[in-house]
């Protein structure tokens, strides 16, 4: 109960704090949008060439996109989520600070990332979303059931994405730097969570391996539950073993790090 | 051991003409009674790999804390000096469970640290003057509400702590103020009223006057002198301001390469460091030096001489035989610079071992 509360002050914390940079939001929507539409013109010039590439008609792919850029910021696909924050502060030695904390590292910094993502969810993913869906034809579910269901594989999909952000992070510990790994991650991120293209458009043994691997739970699981392409609760399953195996992950080295690493700094 | 008789030439300060008469072995002070926290023999070793090839590096073995022994008791109040990579910050990472000893016994409150680190930080505050603890983009408050629910400080408590670390660190103003907004100084108060609201029995504070205008020092000084003595709450401050230590410790312990070479009343540090107060003198005229054993000239420069003498010493006799025996027109005595005393036992390669 009272841990309950202090981590749900947390994640409002980590809200807010993303809410005070109003500008920093506006801007990522202008972004967004923009990239929505040179990916959208890309794709549907794809689709002309190719038709029912990866299954999926003209409308569907446009859907897809607008999909790929709400959720870009809030599943932090190519970072840019609390993981910088982290490793600067293991960087620098402040993680010392966190370390005092009579609280739990890995659920603080899951809790201040979940209130960021509910954030960017709202402030940067929904106007692109939305604005996108009014300028071109799309092909979004009638029923409430399935706009449910598919929320559910986003909010599953913040709990990956902060199990492989964290991972990455607590790499700081051993490179005391963690920019390499930042890069690797959002080069990987893109590529494997189907925010380039869609995972089912990847042909023969390459498909088959991203389609299982953690990232394809951010973006083309919930992509596929909006569509209609696939069912929530195996969706479900998949998302719920790569979050538990990641955060578990997560969890052990953690105790490792904390355990026998110098806390940098004096 | 403090070095001999090593004489800072052409400046005219008096800590510079100290002759050292170093007797190894004197501390005091250690804590009274039962200690609250207790270091016995703790030893932090850390591996350092050294590149010395294109494929090859050499694993060396750098003693950070080095058996090192003390007690502190209930309610006092410790200042922690040392140079820089003296092993400070160690011993605190050690004392709040954050790094593990690699030999030795540490209790804090009879806890073992590493062993229960979160059931510590209910009872301890730690405070850098280099970190903040603060949420950098939210308002002072909301740091705030945060301490109340990760420490579950009851609601009455919590009121009532806030309420006198905000009159008395003069927080009032800045409460729904972004952090970020803060000054060095107010960000500090923030940072120490943070780590109080809990009621911790101990209060580390590392370096909290770094960077701080001379009032915003005051000003914390002050508050944790009032801390000390309403709340009897037990506080180890390292710094590198002495008059952080004057002002507000007790007692001062002084490590060096790991090793405790002082621990005692900040006074006795003179005598430990066998400083020497000085004697100017001017004379009529151009004279030789004075002979007034113990005291001994050390610098002539027409008719103004420089005798230095024992700290402990009183200048009265001196000052008598002087103004008998010699045609003496003015006088004035230095007293010996701490700073400089500090200085010197931080240069002296040979620790004094520990009680």
């Amino acid at each position: 109960m009272g841990a309950g509360r202090l981590y749900a002050a947390v994640a409002a914390g980590g809200f807010r704090r993303y809410a005070t940079y109003r500008v920093a939001t506006a801007a990522g929507v202008f972004t967004n949008t923009v990239f929505g539409l040179i990916l959208v013109y890309t794709y549907l010039a794809l689709w002309d060439v190719r038709p029912h590439l990866g299954g999926y008609d003209r409308a569907q792919a446009v859907t897809y996109v607008w999909l790929g850029q709400a959720c870009l910021a809030a599943l932090a696909i190519g970072g840019g989520g609390v993981e910088d924050e982290l490793i600067e502060r293991i960087r620098t030695g402040d993680i010392a600070i966190d370390l005092y904390r009579p609280a739990d590292l890995q659920l603080w910094w899951l809790a201040g990332d979940l209130g960021r993502a509910v954030f960017q969810l709202l402030g940067r993913g929904v106007a692109p979303f939305v604005l996108g869906s009014l300028l071109f034809p799309v092909a979004l579910p009638s029923d409430v059931l399935t706009w449910t269901a598919f929320l559910g594989t986003v909010l599953l999909a913040m709990l990956v994405s902060f199990g492989i952000r964290y991972l990455v992070a607590l790499s700081t510990f051993w490179l005391m730097d963690g920019r390499g790994a930042l890069q690797m991650m959002m080069i990987t991120g893109f590529f494997c969570s189907g925010m380039l293209l869609p995972l089912n458009v990847f042909p023969g043994a390459l498909g088959d391996v991203v389609r299982v691997l953690p990232w394809s739970s951010l973006l083309q699981a919930p992509a596929d539950v909006l569509l209609g392409r696939a069912g929530a609760l195996g969706t479900y399953l998949f998302q719920a073993a790569w979050a538990v195996a990641l955060l578990l992950a997560g969890r052990l080295l953690q105790s490792v790090a904390t355990r026998r690493v110098v806390v940098q700094g004096g | 051991m403090v070095d001999g008789g090593t004489v800072g030439e052409g400046t005219p300060d008096g800590a510079d003409a100290v002759n050292a008469a170093a007797d190894g072995g004197r501390t005091a002070g250690a804590g009274a009674g039962g200690g609250f926290i207790e270091l016995d023999r703790v030893e932090k070793v850390f591996a350092v790999r050294r590149r010395t090839g294109l494929l090859r590096s050499e694993r060396r073995e750098v003693r950070a804390v080095d058996a090192l022994s003390f007690t502190v008791a209930r309610g006092e109040m410790v200042g922690y000096i040392g140079p820089n990579g003296a092993g400070k910050s160690t011993t605190v990472k050690m004392l709040t469970g954050i790094l593990t000893p690699s030999g030795g016994r540490l209790r804090v409150a009879g806890i073992d640290p590493a062993r229960e680190r979160t059931r510590l930080a209910q009872r301890i505050g730690v405070v850098f003057g280099q970190r903040t603890t603060l949420w950098w983009d939210l308002p002072l408050i909301d740091s705030y509400r945060l301490m109340h629910r990760m420490y579950r400080i009851p609601r009455a408590r919590y009121r009532e702590n806030l309420d006198r670390c905000v009159e008395l660190l003069e927080l009032g103003d800045l409460l729904d103020v972004p952090v970020r907004q803060l000054s060095l100084g107010q960000r500090m108060r923030g940072d120490i009223a943070a780590a109080l609201l809990h009621d911790p029995e101990v209060l580390y504070l590392d370096e909290p006057t770094i960077g701080l205008d001379v009032v915003s020092k005051a000003r914390v000084r002050e508050f944790l002198r009032d801390l000390n003595a309403e709340r009897g709450t037990t506080v180890l401050l390292t710094t590198h301001d002495l008059q952080d230590i004057e002002q507000v410790c007790s007692r001062v312990m002084v490590i060096d390469h790991g090793r405790l070479v002082y621990d005692g009343p900040l006074a006795g540090l003179h005598e430990a460091g066998g400083s020497e107060r000085v004697l100017v003198v001017d004379l009529e005229r151009e004279l030789p030096p004075i002979e007034a054993p113990p005291a001994r000239v050390v610098r002539v420069e027409g008719p103004r001489q420089w005798l230095a003498f024992p700290a402990a010493q009183s200048a009265a006799p001196l000052v008598a035989r002087i103004a008998a025996e010699h045609p003496l027109v003015d006088l004035s005595v230095r007293e010996p610079d701490i700073e400089a005393v500090i200085a010197r036992m931080y240069a002296a390669t040979a620790p004094v071992t520990p009680p």
